[in-house]
């Protein structure tokens, strides 16, 4: 019997990995950079990495189906002639008709109306479906301006004027030709099959004092009625919670780098932008440095699932959250009953994110007339309602185990951290200690 | 916001409605302007003491016109959907922005970004215009009599830019399907932008257009258009080095 060396098991690089080589393949064979859409997928510290504490001796919980938990939230108070009061502090981000079929902006009207809050529109401009069913509908004010006419503005019950948002922070939008129908082309004044930059910047504004000045001209023209956010990409949150507040905004819209986009390159979308959860603080700080805490509300979006995210960055000082992921798998998004058809797509349930393609097997982010068919916008709105729902009633669940009669009583001392990472972000201490990283010069 | 006395403001005795920014805020002027009802008889305004205000005469939907004695500041007329508003003096940036419909007449100057975003109405700018003079014009219709600034009509989607003078750097870049008229120089062209030929229809469009922005003594013949050369219209990685 001849004696073999023992082998050693084959190792694969951490450094590079399975998907690593992949697409070094990929772009080695096709001279371009990865377009997808969705948000940040790599692992980062998140609301996860928080716990919250519940009561004890020194609090005393309320009763779960006896004590009421308030859930509503006004945004838009500071300046504004008719501030938007929501019955739960959950809101629907913005998504582009275009990016999303007609049907699927219609059942996030209905789902987010089901449930006393709002929606949104998105780079494509304001569609009869959305509004007809919308309660209360947020207009966004891009940079490519898609759309945007005064009578949508007047129309609207808010105006969001988005400077940038999480996916890409500095980055424009592209919607591939294959999604440009003849109504996506005419609402976008654009020849049909091109593709369609949308501009990283606005056209006639740029820094705080034009941005001030914007915002008083988006007031004049609809005499002052309508709440104005801005959203801000989750890039440099105290100095651009403090420059919106500077210029007169009412509510401030932070986007961490989970939140999705419809399409932008991959290596923008994982590695520009701060997670959600490290915008959170110092937003909150810079309202409160300018005495503006609660006056000017705080929105943050980006990996938003479950009603323990909300009562968590509610904890953290912010005023509302919004989703926009979640609400689409809600609708049906990345649905394994789709399987087959996302395998043929190349990908599987969970991790399709070509919503750029047009070819949606959920018919949710497709203009394709027949994949669109498969999205009934009643039974989905009524999903992302039931969703909103359960989201609600867990927060509940959380606060009124910490003994709050709100979820805006949540507060930063009922929260400890797993890691130091995100002991450090969310500025409470690491569990079973005292210590906040950052705090005392420590 | 301060309490607002319209009555104070407005000169029933005049002809036009007298509206003095010296007197009262911009909020009672754009807010009367806002409550005008279609038929209104009061078709004549006229706005003194701009004194480079902002948003003067913003978000206007009544065919009414409205005279500025003096220059004004960022978004005179912005959104305007059926007004013809005279500016009579220099406007700052923004001027006309994302205009719908009606007309807007700027005596002197034009600072940045005039008519961005305009679907459409016309523009006129009787002095000159600065940098990105017409950026992402959805079908507006702007004559400057005098010169442009550079990257001007970027991203231009519709509509008609016509020069009289001279274009700065950059003209047209990154182009969809706006047309461009100048008769002076462009300094460079932008990204996917051309010179294109004359044809019979587009000299009569321009024709037309400097007739309406009351141009005479020059021939449509006179001027170059120019156009997307549609290259960048679909992606494609051997054409990065032009963006």
């Amino acid at each position: 019997m001849t004696y073999r060396n023992p082998p050693t098991t084959p190792r694969k690089s951490a450094t590079f990995d399975d998907y690593t080589l992949s697409e070094i393949r990929r772009a080695a064979a096709t001279g371009i950079y990865d377009i997808r859409g969705a948000g940040a997928k790599r692992k980062l510290p998140h609301f996860d990495d928080l716990l919250v504490l519940g009561a004890s001796i020194s609090r005393y919980p309320l009763e779960g189906y006896r004590e009421r938990c308030d859930t509503s939230v006004v945004l838009g108070s500071r300046h504004a002639k008719k501030p938007i009061e929501l019955k739960i502090p959950i809101t629907i981000a913005g998504m582009s008709f275009g990016s999303l079929s007609g049907p699927a902006k219609e059942a996030l009207g209905r789902g987010a109306t089901l449930s006393g809050t709002s929606t949104t529109t998105g780079d494509g401009g304001m569609t009869e479906e959305e509004r007809g069913h919308s309660k209360t509908l947020v207009y966004q004010y891009l940079p490519s301006r898609y759309g945007m006419n005064p009578r949508d503005l007047r129309r609207a019950d808010a105006i969001e004027i988005v400077v940038g948002q999480g996916a890409k922070p500095g980055g424009g939008g592209m919607l591939l030709g294959q999604k440009i129908s003849d109504r996506v082309a005419e609402m976008r004044t654009l020849p049909k099959g091109i593709d369609q930059r949308s501009a990283s910047r606005h056209p006639d504004w740029t820094g705080p004092d034009d941005l001030e000045i914007k915002i008083l001209e988006l007031r004049e023209i609809t005499d002052w009625e309508k709440p104005i956010y801005v959203k801000v990409g989750g890039a440099r949150p105290y100095y651009d919670t403090a420059l919106a507040v500077k210029s007169g905004a009412d509510v401030v819209v932070i986007d961490g780098m989970q939140g999705g986009t419809a399409a932008t390159q991959e290596v923008f979308i994982e590695n520009v932008g701060q997670p959600t959860l490290a915008c959170i603080r110092p937003a909150v700080q810079a309202l409160q440095d300018l005495g503006m805490h609660r006056k000017v509300q705080l929105i943050i979006s980006g990996g938003i699932r479950n009603g323990a995210d909300v009562a968590k960055a509610l904890a953290l000082g912010v005023d509302a959250v919004s989703i926009g992921t979640a609400a689409l798998v809600a609708l049906g998004d990345n649905d394994p009953r789709w399987e087959a058809e996302y395998n043929e797509l190349g990908t599987t349930a969970g991790a399709y994110d070509d919503w750029h393609e047009g070819r949606d097997p959920a018919g949710i982010t497709t203009q394709d007339p027949e994949l669109m068919k498969r999205l009934d916008p009643i039974a989905a709105g009524r999903r992302l309602a039931n969703y909103l729902k359960v989201m609600t009633l867990e927060a509940q669940t959380i606060a009124r185990a910490c003994g709050k009669n709100s979820l805006h009583n949540l507060e930063p001392e009922d929260l400890v951290a797993l890691t130091i990472e995100a002991a450090a972000m969310a500025g409470v201490p690491l569990a079973g200690t005292n210590w906040i990283p950052g705090k005392n010069g420590f | 916001m301060p309490a607002i006395n319209v009555s104070k403001a407005l000169d029933q005795s005049h002809a036009s409605r007298v509206f003095d920014l010296a007197e009262m805020p911009l909020r009672g002027l754009n807010q009367a302007l806002h409550d005008l009802t279609p038929g209104s008889n009061e078709t004549a305004w006229e706005v003194l003491n701009p004194k480079g205000s902002h948003s003067v005469a913003v978000g206007v939907d009544q065919p009414v016109t409205i005279d500025v004695r003096g220059s004004v500041g960022y978004y005179c007329g912005g959104m305007n959907d059926g007004s013809a508003i005279t500016v009579h003096g220099s406007a700052g940036p923004g001027v006309g922005e994302n205009m719908m419909s009606g007309s807007i007449t700027v005596k002197g100057d034009a600072s940045q970004y005039a008519g961005a975003t305009g679907r459409g109405g016309l523009l006129v700018i009787e002095g000159n215009a600065s940098s990105r003079c017409g950026i992402s014009m959805k079908g507006i219709d702007i004559v400057v009599h005098g010169n442009i600034g550079h990257m001007s009509a970027f991203m231009a989607q519709s509509g008609n830019l016509v020069v009289l003078g001279d274009a700065g750097d950059a003209l047209g870049d990154s182009i969809y399907e706006a047309r461009l008229f100048v008769r002076g120089k462009a300094g460079s062209l932008g990204a996917d932008c051309i010179a294109k030929e004359m044809r019979p229809e587009h000299l009569a469009l321009l024709q037309d257009l400097l007739d309406r922005a009351g141009v005479t003594g020059v021939k449509a013949a006179e001027f170059t258009r120019y156009g997307s050369a549609r290259t960048l219209y679909n992606f494609n990685i051997d054409n990065a080095d032009a963006y």
